[in-house]
């Protein structure tokens, strides 16, 4: 299905994604799987917990599936919704799909339910690394409203591969958490275009921790989505240990930036103001030649 | 929050069956309906969560007028409500029995 990825919700996305029929759905709206946490808060519940999980196919291929509403409270992790992220993940050990593919769209921990889905992203990000030892490649879709944000964004960088969409955003903290704490002297929430060069996935994409930019466009996510099926980063101790040394030699590389244009001159970017008007396509080409690599 | 149930008499006629179907995301001014059948010797079930209190005649108002425009028998509806406007709720429900419907066929 062509069309959208952003204006999608959360189940049209997954729709849109998998073969036309393929989608069997894991504890649905029916179930009525609820947030037991919220009702103490006086707060109305969602009947999925604000995600979609389940099982289907993408070009004959099977795959398990994950698309948070970002519509529904901000598409946080509460418990509920963590243990559904959860079991999907423990049921790619069991079935071996040729991916594991999550749709984030989120601000992070749901913080009525706070120590409960700090608890469970904890369990996601070991579900996830359990999924990728088992040899299932786990793929991070970030393309939705919300960005991808806090545990979430940690989890998401646990994943073997990311692929967002210009509209996507990844980083731990929001642009209004880092203005309340540091001044907006230091980082102004309201300036569009720092936000989207400091967090958005072209940045990200550069400085080498998601792999691939696409078209704001569910048949653009798919395709990409493709490329990475069956195969996984790996995960020895050796690779950790040669990702911990480049992630120490990147900040050194980069630590007196002020501004990630900066990075992107020093990277080798002729123009770098250009590079949010380039589209996916025409970027794509420069961050294969400039883009930082990861191990 | 206040919990509200309104069962209205079916009319009996088209008989449809379908998986259950969501329509909608709870959210401020924003609320989700889940539709589904249900053996309710042919009546209609609707229960309501919302966080607005004091709106009970409201809602029975408007739920009366979409089982006036729909041909509806045995089918529970459940809204999980932030808040929503009357128009946004009617719009909903007949988004639902769309839905609804359209899966039937």
């Amino acid at each position: 299905m062509s069309g959208s990825y952003l204006e999608a919700s959360a189940r049209n996305r997954i729709l849109g994604l998998l073969d036309p029929g393929s989608f069997v759905e894991f504890l649905g709206p029916t179930a009525r799987v609820t947030s037991p946490h919220l009702p103490e808060l006086d707060m109305p519940v969602a009947f999925d917990d604000g995600v979609a999980v389940g099982e289907g196919k993408i070009g004959g291929r099977t795959v398990l599936i994950a698309a948070q509403e970002g519509k529904f409270m901000g598409g946080a992790v509460g418990e509920v919704h963590g243990a559904k992220l959860t079991g999907l993940l423990e049921r790619a050990i069991d079935i071996k799909p040729s991916a594991v593919l999550l749709l984030f769209d989120t601000g992070g921990v749901r913080l009525q339910e706070a120590n409960a889905g700090l608890i469970a992203v904890g369990e996601i990000q070991r579900a996830v690394l359990a999924a990728r030892h088992a040899g299932v490649p786990v793929i991070a879709l970030v393309g939705g409203r919300n960005g991808c944000y806090g545990g979430t964004s940690i989890v998401a960088r646990t994943c073997d591969w990311i692929i967002g969409s210009e509209e996507g955003r990844l980083s731990i903290s929001g642009p209004e958490v880092i203005e309340t704490v540091e001044g907006a002297e230091e980082f102004d929430s309201q300036d569009r275009a720092l936000v989207w060069r400091t967090m958005g996935v072209k940045h990200r994409r550069l400085i080498g921790d998601i792999d691939r930019v696409v078209a704001d466009d569910i048949d653009a996510f798919r395709a990409a989505a493709q490329d990475y099926f069956g195969k996984s980063r790996p995960l020895a101790l050796d690779a950790l240990n040669a990702e911990q040394e480049f992630l120490a030699s990147r900040l050194k590389r980069f630590e007196d930036c002020r501004d990630a244009r900066e990075i992107w001159a020093r990277l080798g970017v002729n123009e770098s103001g250009r590079v949010p008007d380039l589209n996916p396509d025409e970027f794509e080409n420069l961050a294969s030649s400039c883009a930082v690599r990861r191990p | 929050m206040e919990h509200l149930e309104f069962r209205f008499p079916g009319r009996p006629g088209l008989v449809w069956k379908a998986e259950g179907k969501l329509v909608g995301v709870v959210g401020s001014g924003n609320l989700e309906v889940l539709i589904e059948p249900a053996d309710l010797k042919g009546d209609c079930l609707a229960t309501i969560s919302t966080s607005i209190v004091g709106f009970g005649e409201t809602w029975r108002q408007v739920l009366t007028d979409f089982m006036e425009r729909h041909t509806l028998s045995d089918i529970r509806i459940s809204i999980n409500d932030g808040g929503a406007t009357p128009a946004v709720v009617s719009l909903r429900l007949d988004q639902a029995v769309a839905d609804y419907l359209g899966a039937a066929q």
